[in-house]
């Protein structure tokens, strides 16, 4: 925990409407770190994430880039930042190839002429630092099974070389090896020193990477818990709020009322 | 379930998920550096030979058919008709091609993105209708009035990709809107003269009147177009072998370039016992090399594939989709109008229902027929040089034989129609071998 963090969210709160998505979150990401954020449906774990890649602008709070308050109000700018998206449903084109859709937005180019050989040559060495196994790189995406379009997507986010990757559930619609090839590049992304946020309902897979879990629940912070040393009843509890009984109320009024107190000071 | 559990299973796993669509890859991979599920293509010809067979079993058949139709096409006629490949009438294929075939690349562009542009027929008629009245009726230079009658389809187009890109109006609609506005236009344009006559010597009449002599116009062009399609393919060859990728063995470029050779020549001499080489068809060819160029080659093109595939992946990829959807239906106008002036040139003049009719049916079935998916991402800017080359050979072929228009129509239709089972088929084939 020595690392400082390279993207820390504090008293973020986002409201669509009467919808009060998201009240005074927290959340510190450190590179070389994955965290996973859980939470039931509805409790704004897509808000959050949106919020960071720029696709909701905050309405309350600071969002800090590696120690300095940064504003986020379009995708480019988080891009720019170095934080790239890998969205729930991919976001592939399937009638465009493997390089093509690594590089999509990003071609290799000379003037206006994409240079074909060094994109290929790129995405053929990007794959292999990433161990990943697809059949061709030329071939259209559609022809690949979902892990491996799983895989294409996230090394997608990785071609603009960025410090923060956000995971939708990457892992939602796959099988079972091909959850382990995620997992497995997952951890390829901690080592290679990337903060990870992953979004995940699957608890086995967020005991198998994560080195954090952030419960949110009801858009509020609902505890920050170090994976090796929590079981996952009490994460689970953090989510559904069998946690929210008369003692933790109690704590978090008297909290509330020390600090008001501080305040009148 | 601990990480290392994960990481093993993962690393270790059996290639249980090999790709049922690559038997002939698993079977002649050469074993344990090659992971089975890697579709390498062997080197060499062999390689060349089954890769093309597993296309043709996953139903990736490209312009197969379109040259198989051709081909029919032509004995069939041939046999019925023994001018039907005369040197006279070959070369005038090639010069009643240009207009619609320009047309029918604008059309290729739209249909890449999914959409359709119905106003096509129309604007061509304001282009012709453009241009012969500032040229003839009011003595405008006659270059100037071609540029400003290409413009003005430019404009017209750019207005429909406006109302679709940015109001948001479905293209169907618009451009219907513009069929029978802009057609209108035309109308009011043309004025109380149903008519204007192409004047003698002028830009509009040589577009489709002039011919280079010269047999060395035909075959210097041949030969210059062969030897950039061989160096251009083994220049690739070399790079990638020099990038450590895999390369096209000199075996296929040669077969490619044999193919392009022999057509290119052949096309040539029967063009050259005629009249020469048009200049409409190398206008034409001018279209589809340099269209071709951007929808392959450049990064515009490439967006224009993602928006047809995915529009809102495109976006999300940091693509300008609403620049890329004005700016294509801005091309379609601008080669509509183009096209529109061949048929001006062709007709003898610009009239009141210059591109009415089945001009509009004609330009969106040859793109169709030539291979390019209605469904937008998929598709070929040489398919529209296919697709007419098929209209326009049926319509030769019954004009010799004497039939009557309305057979014209019905067979005409017949080989839409056929051209469309044929992709919904052979895109069935790519679903079950998982490909779309």
């Amino acid at each position: 925990m020595a690392k400082e963090a390279v993207l820390a969210l504090r008293g973020i709160s986002k409201r669509f409407g009467a919808v009060q998505a998201l009240t005074d979150v927290d959340l510190e990401v450190r590179p070389g770190e994955v965290i996973a954020l859980v939470g039931d449906n509805g409790a704004g774990k897509s808000t959050l994430v949106k919020t960071i890649a720029g696709v909701h602008p905050i309405d309350d709070g600071t969002i800090e880039w590696e120690g300095r308050a940064v504003a986020i109000n379009r995708p480019h700018d988080a891009q720019d930042l170095g934080i790239a998206t890998v969205y729930q449903d991919l976001a592939l084109c399937d009638n465009l190839d493997v390089v093509a859709n690594l590089f999509l937005g990003n071609e290799v180019r000379s003037a206006a002429v994409l240079d074909e050989i060094a994109m290929e040559k790129r995405a053929m060495e990007l794959l292999d630092t990433l161990s990943i196994r697809i059949p061709s790189v030329r071939i259209p995406v559609a022809s690949l099974s979902g892990g491996q379009r799983q895989v294409v997507a996230i090394a997608r986010a990785l071609i603009g070389d960025p410090k923060v990757v956000i995971l939708d559930e990457p892992t939602a619609a796959l099988g079972v090896e091909q959850t382990a090839q995620v997992l497995d590049l997952v951890e390829r992304l901690r080592e290679r020193g990337l903060a990870v946020i992953l979004i995940s309902h699957n608890m086995a897979d967020v005991k198998a990477v994560a080195d954090r879990v952030a419960v949110l629940r009801l858009g509020r912070n609902n505890g920050v818990f170090d994976v090796a040393s929590t079981s996952n009843e009490e994460v689970i509890a953090a989510i559904t709020g069998a946690s929210d009984n008369a003692v933790t109320r109690r704590q978090a009024r008297t909290a509330t009322a020390g600090t008001d107190k501080e305040v009148a000071k | 379930m601990s990480d290392t559990v994960d990481k093993e299973r993962g690393e270790s796993g059996p290639a249980s998920d090999a790709l049922t669509k690559t038997p002939d890859a698993a079977a002649t991979g050469d074993g344990a550096a090659v992971d089975p599920r890697l579709l390498v293509r062997e080197q060499g010809f062999a390689g060349y030979l089954t890769d093309f067979k597993r296309r043709l079993k996953g139903g990736e058949l490209g312009s197969l058919p379109v040259v198989l139709g051709l081909i029919i096409i032509a004995v069939i006629f041939q046999s019925l008709n023994e001018n039907f490949l005369s040197a006279g009438s070959v070369s005038d294929i090639g010069v009643y091609i240009a207009g619609t075939g320009i047309m029918a690349t604008g059309i290729v562009f739209v249909l890449l993105l999914g959409e359709i542009d119905l106003s096509v027929g129309s604007v061509a008629g304001v282009g012709a209708a453009v241009w012969a009245v500032l040229s003839v009726t009011n003595g405008v230079n006659d270059w100037l009035a071609v540029v400003i009658a290409i413009g003005s389809g430019l404009a017209i187009g750019t207005l429909h990709g406006f109302f679709f890109a940015r109001v948001g109006v479905p293209a169907f609609v618009v451009t219907l809107a513009g069929f029978l506005g802009w057609s209108g236009l035309q109308i009011w344009l043309m004025g109380s003269e149903g008519s204007i006559n192409t004047p003698e010597g002028s830009v509009v009449e040589d577009l489709t009147g002039y011919y280079f002599e010269d047999i060395a116009a035909a075959y210097g062009l041949a030969l210059v177009a062969v030897l950039a399609y061989g160096a251009a393919l083994l220049t690739d060859a070399k790079r990638r072998r020099a990038a450590r990728l895999p390369f096209r063995p000199v075996s296929e470029i040669v077969v490619r370039t044999a193919v392009v050779a022999v057509v290119a020549f052949v096309a040539a001499y029967v063009l050259n016992q005629s009249r020469g080489l048009p200049l409409a068809l190398v206008l034409f060819l001018a279209v589809l090399v340099l269209a071709d160029f951007v929808v392959r080659r450049t990064t515009y093109g490439r967006q224009i594939f993602a928006v047809g595939g995915n529009a809102e992946a495109a976006r999300r990829a940091g693509i300008n989709v609403e620049r890329v959807r004005i700016t294509v239906f801005g091309i379609a106008g601008m080669l509509a109008a183009f096209g529109g002036l061949f048929i001006a040139s062709l007709s003898g003049g610009a009239t009141k229902s210059l591109g009415a009719g089945n001009t509009l049916m004609n330009v969106i079935a040859a793109a169709v027929i030539g291979g390019t998916s209605l469904f937008g991402g998929r598709g070929k800017i040489w398919s529209a040089l296919l697709g007419i080359l098929v209209i326009q050979s049926i319509q030769q072929g019954l004009n010799l034989l004497g039939m009557a228009s309305e057979i014209q129509y019905m067979i005409t239709g017949a080989v839409l129609l056929a051209a469309v089972v044929i992709d919904s088929v052979s895109r069935r084939t790519q679903k079950t071998a998982g490909r779309t």
